[in-house]
């Protein structure tokens, strides 16, 4: 037996059970913004010390997809919210697809952060034995821009002029960049997990104006996930973009 | 006993969040080229504040939500506050002489 909104024992009314929920939901969003409030912290401290470093780092990442990115996590929160007004309203029909339209949106932003990925792994930005800042200046591929590639030869130049351990400190920065955008793409993978779920309870038309706790509860985990992004995008692509 | 029912925010609000939102990207893409000095990262941050204020307030339902849940929101706040400015208070008070900071490469591949 699934829940499907019948009164527990413990609770007077269906509000006081549903506001229950939802408050419980908050709660564990707090731990979340702490969670992700370290890594905040850690990175202004390093930002602060080691701004060159992490000024050519963020300018190696790819302000297209990064703002693109940024829209279609923008969208796919619009959709979720869309998805949470259906099942509110009674439109049982639109709330599978709202929800499927929000993981589909949330499966393009973790596909294009592959590709991102995949470009750092191939420039040699990725921290460890292989990194070096200027591999893509002198190793340029053959779709790249010449005028690009000079322009970012002469940024990585300058920065190892002001800063002989700029290898070090840049890897600092690839450092937080994998670490928070992997950590943002592991609750987006976990989100697309709870999705799923919601849309094989929806198809079943499970929620009702009455009973859609889930959909409201991982709406909120959906939007905080979005949030963090919206901080993440100027912190990690726009450090230095001024050049 | 009935309690007021929840909430439900229109589509058209949802919507116009929507586009609030995406132009707030722009903007801040846009603003992250122009030189503005020390008040590149303020005015970043601002928008993104900007941004995450209208997403917890309206697509969040905080704007509608039980004076408890709003409490929940500011102890959040308060509490990465406490992190944020203590932490950092520690690190401007108490630096290590800058020689040391940027130290040999040597120790990060120790």
């Amino acid at each position: 037996m699934h829940r499907s909104g019948e009164l527990y024992g413990q609770f007077e009314t269906l509000d006081q059970q549903k506001e229950s929920a939802t408050f419980g939901m908050w709660i564990f969003l707090v731990t979340e913004v702490l969670f992700f409030g370290g890594m905040f912290l850690t990175y202004t401290i390093n930002r602060k010390y080691f701004f060159t470093a992490f000024g050519i780092g963020s300018n190696t990442l790819d302000i297209t997809l990064g703002t693109t990115n940024t829209m279609v996590l923008i969208m796919s929160s619009f959709t979720m919210a869309m998805a949470v007004w259906s099942a509110q309203t009674g439109r049982k029909k639109l709330v599978p697809l709202f929800l499927i339209l929000t993981l589909a949106l949330g499966c393009v932003f973790l596909g294009v952060k592959f590709v991102e990925y995949k470009q750092k792994f191939d420039h040699h930005l990725v921290p460890g034995y292989g990194f070096d800042m200027t591999y893509r200046a002198t190793h340029p591929a053959p779709g790249d821009d010449p005028k690009e590639i000079a322009l970012e030869k002469k940024e990585v130049q300058e920065a190892f002029a002001s800063d002989p351990d700029t290898n070090a400190h840049a890897q600092l920065y690839f450092s937080l960049y994998f670490a928070m955008t992997g950590l943002h793409a592991l609750h987006m993978i976990v989100g697309a997990g709870l999705l799923i779920w919601l849309i094989k309870a929806s198809l079943g038309g499970r929620f009702t104006p009455q009973y859609h706790t889930p959909v409201e509860n991982v709406g909120l985990y959906w939007h905080f996930v979005d949030i963090v992004w919206i901080y993440l995008f100027p912190l990690l692509y726009l450090i230095d973009r001024h050049r | 006993m009935a309690e007021p029912s929840e909430h439900i925010v229109s589509p058209k609000i949802y919507i116009t969040i929507f586009l609030a939102l995406i132009v707030g990207t722009i903007v801040t893409t846009w603003a992250a080229f122009q030189n503005f000095g020390p008040f590149n990262i303020v005015i970043a941050l601002a928008i993104a504040t900007a941004k995450a204020t209208l997403v917890v307030l309206f697509f969040m339902h905080a704007r509608y939500a039980a004076g408890r849940t709003r409490l929940v929101i500011v102890c959040a706040l308060f509490w990465l506050a406490i992190m944020l400015v203590l932490t950092l208070s520690d690190y401007k008070t108490r630096q290590p002489r800058r020689s040391r900071l940027v130290s040999p490469a040597a120790c990060y591949y120790a």
